[in-house]
């Protein structure tokens, strides 16, 4: 399905989702709040199931966090691109590990390198990272004078 | 003894002091330096790229069994020097010290690669290299490249082999006076 | 749905198979649980190789953070260079000759060839067998002396730029290469001889570290890892780049879904790169290796995704940019840790020696897990 197509079964799916322009693929913001219940649906989805994910990260915009998440339909190999706000001194979000097995390893190094706190995660710890570590190395405050040799 | 008091050279000739021991025991020593420099157990350690290129003289192109290495054993306690293929990271440095305090006197390490000597290609900007193996361990052969070619590591096999030959080890160093 | 973490019961054991284990496939932690000889539970530790590659590109420019990929996934170093170059182009939006396109795809399926030889050699070593691992380096130094003499390098060859290759190939190339594919063609029958007819080794991998479609798709596994399970996941057919669209191979799929599928998924597979290389070594067309570009690279504002199929799955390049001459946030999606993330799942139960057995078919490089 082309983007447009896409855009139309999804509005319907989920109205609370604001869509972007420009990019390759159909990007949707979601409300973190919202996120848990838009991901049932989106697996669900009966034209085509959004069944493989095949990304998850975060970016450190200087005054939030952003989520993104990257769905693919092994069906009718449509991609879309979802990300979720979050506030920076208490990122927290609902986990989808239960829904794509592959979200509980990719949670736990977001976690790890972003500090972002998974709700209901099975078994959320440090995995790349030592386990004294302090702070939170990806962001774009972390400051480290012993370790990082600026150029 | 000294030099004989007439000056025409008799039996058993001219007899020549040597400095920390007699002839005999010096000839022990390189005996001893010689069996230990042609057969050196290397552990099998290799943490990144480089470690393709140590199994790469492993094969049968670039043989290091020709030199002795081919037994690599996978205990530190029976392993004789450590090859350090690869970049140290935070988090293994331990790892790697206490793989070092295993193993059994005399032991030599090699230092494998930019990594290994300096952190290398990551030495700017990370947070979580060791800018360099020797912060760890002593070593006591560098090899530079990134990685190095197999016959920059057959050289460096060799320049150890030469070293050990000529000289003591480190723990003898130690006890002198 | 999700379980709980395995606790230990008395009389359960706890091995550690440490960071330091002489199967080659790097610095892997595994803590095992396990009830007499049966796996109860397998917990990856990962991190001893954690260099902090993605904070790092973030000070480097676009064509600085290409050298550091190809010391993510070291076997398949073109490709993952690859990846980075086309996502750059991307951006850009310019477009590359096609003698370039040619030379890229051709040294893509050469380096998947060596990676899947080593791979090869390494698995049978730590089921035991030593012999393989000396046939197998035979092949890939013939490969890596024609890398060397094109690339200058013959483990990390940082030959791909944005906007095409480096320099263009040296006049030997044709007649090594079509010397190589000789000389594989009659050494191919060697591979089946020696291991895959042998009854201990099919005993070894049948029947072992078996998951399902349904569980392959949920834990995101991708690669030869994938297709032994009979999903189709091969990024060259579904979502094809550069001029993969042109060319006639297949997709090498097995429904087995165990250790052995995934074993002959990956022997088909070296055949069918072998076919490749024939279709294109005798029509690389003339023209630019290089597209014309500017000297300092700005990308616009915005976010660029590229996947392409590496000789372990599916790596993905996501660059996010804010228009500077530095990327703002790069993420690399490698296949090996969603392939991690399946072995606890697919050993429950098992016996210890098959965990060797798996996790040679899973084709693991950790510093590609750990970035």
């Amino acid at each position: 399905m082309t983007n447009e197509e896409l855009k139309i079964t999804l509005t319907e799916l989920l109205p609370s989702a604001v869509f972007e322009d420009g990019g390759e693929w159909l990007n949707l913001n979601v409300e973190a709040a919202d996120w848990k219940a838009s991901a049932l649906n989106l697996r669900k989805l009966e034209s085509s199931p959004f069944n493989f994910m095949f990304c998850l990260t975060c970016i450190d915009w200087k005054t939030h966090l952003t989520m993104v998440y990257h769905l693919r339909s092994t069906t009718t190999l449509d991609n879309i691109v979802v990300k979720a706000k979050l506030d920076r001194d208490n990122p927290e979000i609902e986990t989808v590990s239960d829904i794509w097995r592959t979200a509980e390893m990719l949670e736990r190094e977001v976690y790890d390198l972003f500090g972002v706190q998974f709700l209901n995660h099975p078994d959320l710890r440090r995995l790349l990272l030592t386990d004294d570590w302090v702070g939170y190395p990806l962001r774009k405050d972390y400051e480290d004078p012993i370790n990082m040799i600026k150029l | 003894m000294g030099v004989p008091e007439n000056n025409a050279v008799g039996f058993p000739g001219q007899i020549h002091e040597t400095a920390g021991g007699g002839i005999v025991l010096s000839k022990l020593d390189d005996v001893i330096n010689w069996a230990r420099s042609n057969s050196l157990w290397p552990l099998t350690f290799a943490t990144s790229c480089c470690g393709i290129e140590m199994m790469a003289v492993a094969s049968a192109k670039y043989d290091f069994s020709r030199f002795g290495f081919e037994v690599a054993r996978a205990s530190p306690r029976q392993a004789d020097v450590i090859i350090i293929a690869g970049t140290i990271v935070n988090k293994m440095a331990p790892v790697l010290k206490r793989l070092y305090d295993q193993m059994a006197d005399p032991k030599y390490v090699i230092a494998m690669g930019a990594c290994a000597i300096s952190g290398g290609p990551f030495f700017y900007n990370t947070y979580s290299v060791v800018k360099g193996a020797d912060h760890v361990i002593p070593v006591d052969v560098y090899i530079p490249g990134c990685p190095p070619r197999p016959e920059a590591l057959l050289h460096a096999l060799i320049s150890l082999q030469e070293k050990i030959k000529s000289g003591m080890t480190r723990e003898q160093m130690k006890e002198l006076p | 749905m999700v379980e709980e973490i395995g606790k230990t019961v008395e009389g359960d054991l706890v091995i550690n198979v440490g960071p330091q284990h002489p199967a080659t496939h790097g610095v892997l932690h595994l803590v095992i649980i396990l009830n007499g000889e049966t796996i109860k539970k397998v917990e990856p530790h990962l991190g001893y190789i954690h260099r902090s590659i993605e904070k790092m590109c973030e000070s480097l420019s676009y064509r600085q953070f290409i050298y550091s990929t190809s010391r993510m996934d070291y076997l398949s170093a073109h490709i993952n260079n690859h990846a980075c170059a086309l996502c750059v182009e991307k951006g850009l939006q310019i477009e590359i000759p096609e003698r370039a396109q040619v030379i890229r795809v051709l040294m893509d399926e050469l380096t998947r060839i060596a990676s899947h030889e080593l791979w090869w050699g390494a698995m049978a070593m730590d089921l035991g067998a030593f012999t393989p691992f000396f046939h197998a380096f035979r092949e890939r130094e013939t490969i890596n002396d024609i890398m060397e003499e094109t690339c200058g390098a013959r483990l990390t060859m940082n030959y791909m730029v944005p906007g095409g290759v480096m320099a263009d190939l040296h006049p030997n190339f044709q007649s090594r290469v079509k010397n190589f594919l000789q000389l594989y063609k009659s050494k191919i029958h060697e591979y089946d001889e020696l291991v895959t007819g042998n009854i201990i080794f099919q005993n070894r991998m049948k029947g072992v570290g078996y998951i399902s479609p349904e569980d392959v798709i949920s834990y995101g596994v991708t690669g030869p890892a994938g297709r032994g399970s009979g999903v189709s996941c091969d990024v060259r057919k579904l979502y094809p780049y550069e001029i993969y669209s042109k060319l006639e191979f297949d997709e090498i799929l097995e429904t087995a879904g165990d250790s052995f599928a995934r074993y002959m998924v990956r022997l088909r597979e070296m055949q069918q790169s072998i076919r490749i290389v024939e279709q294109l070594i005798d029509n690389i067309p003339e023209g630019d290796y290089q597209a014309k570009t500017k000297a300092v690279l700005k990308l616009p504002k915005g976010e660029f995704y590229q996947r392409v199929e590496t000789a372990r799955g599916e790596l993905g390049v996501y660059i996010v940019s804010e228009g500077g001459t530095t990327p703002y946030r790069i993420k690399f999606r490698s296949p090996g840790f969603s392939n991690l993330s399946a072995l606890d799942h697919m050993t429950r139960g098992e016996k210890l020696g098959d965990l060797v057995a798996s996790m040679g078919t899973l084709d693991l490089v950790i510093p590609d897990i750990d970035r």
